[in-house]
């Protein structure tokens, strides 16, 4: 009844291309923002905005670069995490060696490094496909990590590889408190999606879908596979390597090489996988997803811990999560391939109709 | 001269062992096309149950036998829950599903077993070979050259299995085209759990190596994770490629390590192996005895 688009009538083609074309999303995404930068960092509680709600926006910006490359372009890759450390170190270094830059350059710079090697890593994507090419850039993975803790200009010659972020003034305002850093991502964020969003809309983000789909068709039709390919590659490295400089300056705060393991790659492409590989939205449902859920978990282990009364070792909590992840992820695929993004889609379809059965 | 040699040895029986373990991923890739990420906490997977068995006071073959026994259970289970309702997905969805095993495996084997390491004994000494050592001065460990018999033996059992049996015939069927293979009334089904469960048989005897070696632990799954380089130098596809590229991983490896690691300070074998097989594939892109993949519009 009161989610469709009856009596909306588009008379322009900007009407037409909006990313929210009809009335009822404009007004829930206006007061899901509202409620994003106002309510939650005046409510929002200490530990809740620095643990919890920081890090899902965090690593949905990571995950939103990943689907970029995956779900878009259609290349898998396996090291996102390694993306996200140059990020994360880069930054740290612009801040020590470049006097007087400002937070958000040297951000723009830890991304703009990824960007590079992500360029780098990607070119053998020209060469070779699908699995191959998931395999070759573990590759990365493991080079960069090595390269980081071997390199000591990366940590400032620290003799424990731990770097630790530096302040972060914009405009004589100096981000510390839990809800200032929120914010301050919550921005990038959003904009970098906002961004995103519309790229994958334009011609660059067609062309992307396109070599998805059918590589050689799209060779074929006229698109330059060598710029795509790579494009793709820099572009999400870039988003990675912002996620990875943002995890270290509004969240870490000391960040050590080893926060970027493998293990990171993966809970980043299970994000994608459980949102929706090839969706905005599902890179943010995937990323809350993948946070909240070991919250929950502990939570009903607690709660299991009081009624049984038996007591339950980290071990054991810790290795039933891991059992519950895996068979969730697989239960995923199997019911819903495409995510909760797509779960969502049908809802809206649901709605539309509702509370008609046709 | 010597050293040089010892250490090309060295290379190449290691590689052996990454072979095993690139084995079991092949064998899966030809029947299913599944690219079965989950290999690595199998071989974690069966050599802890063998490895926790046998420290009850099992005995020996007892151990082995209910191990394998349990890893046919664990295909069969997998083909059955698993990979029966993702039939005709795309290779990445199938690919994710074997990570989200690998989650499942991993848990379920330390929760079930505990997480400490173990030591493995198998009865055969790690240590150099007296003769060759004291003829040509070089130091070949006794493990070593049983792990590559044993592997020899695996591979020839495989070759045999693959081209001479009805069940292999099947199976080769099965990996060139699943809808064709149905037509002519091959159970696919079947297949898959048979392949599955070879795979798990493969695994336990790679854990059981990797288990003599390096005891078995936690970290034997990261060990697997260099089998993937492997598999990409010698082409998914081939058993033959497993064997030839586990040589050459394990020997420039060690070359590496020892020529080229203390230039650079070190640590370099957690990716150079991914860098060789990176550089093969730029020129070969399908890996040595990869399949020729033609592309259609």
């Amino acid at each position: 009844m009161l989610y469709r688009e009856a009596g909306q009538f588009k008379s322009t083609y900007g009407q037409d291309q909006q990313i929210f074309p009809i009335l009822q999303d404009r007004v829930a995404m206006s007061a899901l923002l509202l409620v994003a930068f106002v309510a939650v960092p005046i409510f929002g509680d200490q530990y809740w905005l620095s643990a919890i709600i920081t890090p899902f926006l965090i690593l949905s910006l990571a995950a939103l670069g990943l689907n970029i490359l995956t779900g878009y372009a259609g290349q898998l890759s396996l090291g996102t995490a390694a993306f996200m450390a140059v990020g994360a170190f880069m930054a740290y270094n612009a801040m020590l060696r470049i006097p007087h830059i400002p937070v958000l350059g040297a951000f723009a710079i830890g991304g703009l490094s990824a960007a590079a090697v992500g360029f780098v890593f990607g070119l053998p994507s020209l060469r070779i496909k699908g699995l191959y090419l998931a395999v070759a850039t573990l590759a990365c993975q493991f080079f960069i990590l090595w390269l980081i803790n071997r390199v000591g200009w990366f940590s400032n010659h620290s003799s424990s590889g731990v770097i630790t972020a530096q302040r972060m003034v914009i405009l004589g305002y100096e981000f510390v408190s839990p809800a200032s850093k929120y914010l301050l991502t919550l921005g990038v964020v959003g904009a970098m999606a906002l961004a995103a969003k519309n790229l994958m809309r334009s011609e660059t983000g067609r062309a992307f879908m396109a070599v998805r789909d059918m590589d050689v068709a799209a060779a074929v039709v006229g698109i330059p596979m060598m710029r795509t390919k790579l494009l793709a590659f820099a572009i999400s490295s870039f988003y990675c390597g912002v996620a990875g400089a943002l995890y270290a300056f509004c969240y870490l705060g000391t960040v050590e090489p080893e926060a970027f393991t493998l293990d990171l790659s993966f809970r980043v492409l299970f994000m994608i996988i459980i949102g929706g590989v090839g969706s905005i939205l599902g890179s943010f449902l995937g990323a809350a997803f993948i946070t909240l859920f070991p919250i929950l978990l502990n939570f009903v282990s607690k709660g299991l811990e009081s009624v049984l009364g038996v007591e339950m070792n980290h071990a054991m909590v810790s290795n039933t999560e891991a059992i519950i992840f895996g068979g969730l992820i697989i239960f995923f695929l199997i019911v819903e391939p495409n995510g909760l993004a797509r779960m969502w889609q049908i809802a809206k379809e649901k709605l539309r109709l509702w509370p008609f059965p046709h | 001269m010597n050293f040089f040699l010892e250490v090309v040895a060295g290379g190449l029986l290691a590689g052996v062992m990454y072979a095993l373990v690139a084995l079991g991923f092949v064998l899966i890739y030809k029947a299913s096309g599944v690219f079965n990420f989950a290999q690595g906490s199998m071989v974690f997977f069966a050599a802890l149950t063998f490895v926790s068995l046998t420290e009850r006071g099992w005995n020996f073959w007892l151990a082995l036998a209910v191990t394998l026994a349990v890893m046919v259970v664990l295909g069969m289970l997998t083909e059955r829950i698993v990979l029966r309702p993702l039939i005709n997905q795309p290779p990445i969805t199938l690919l994710m599903a074997t990570i989200g095993l690998t989650f499942v495996l991993e848990g379920l084997s330390q929760l079930a077993f505990g997480s400490q390491p173990h030591g493995l004994e198998l009865g055969i000494p790690d240590v150099p070979i007296e003769w060759l050592s004291e003829k040509w001065n070089i130091s070949i460990s006794q493990f070593d050259l049983f792990a590559a018999l044993i592997a020899g033996m695996l591979v020839t059992i495989l070759a045999v299995l693959f081209q001479k049996t009805r069940i292999g015939r099947a199976l080769r069927a099965v990996a060139d085209d699943h809808q064709a293979a149905l037509a002519v009334g091959i159970p696919l089904q079947h297949i898959w759990t048979i392949v599955w469960a070879v795979a798990g048989c493969v695994a336990l005897v790679a854990g059981m190596m990797w288990g003599v070696r390096n005891g078995v632990q936690y970290a034997l799954t990261f060990t697997a994770l260099k089998a993937l380089p492997v598999l990409i130098l010698g082409g998914f596809e081939s058993i033959a490629g497993a064997i030839v590229g586990g040589l050459i991983i394990g020997a420039s490896e060690k070359l590496a390590e020892v020529y080229i690691g203390p230039m650079v300070g070190g640590g370099i074998e957690s990716w150079f192996a991914y860098v060789v097989a990176l550089l093969f594939l730029l020129v070969r892109p399908e890996g040595l005895f990869g399949e020729k993949h033609i592309d259609r519009v």
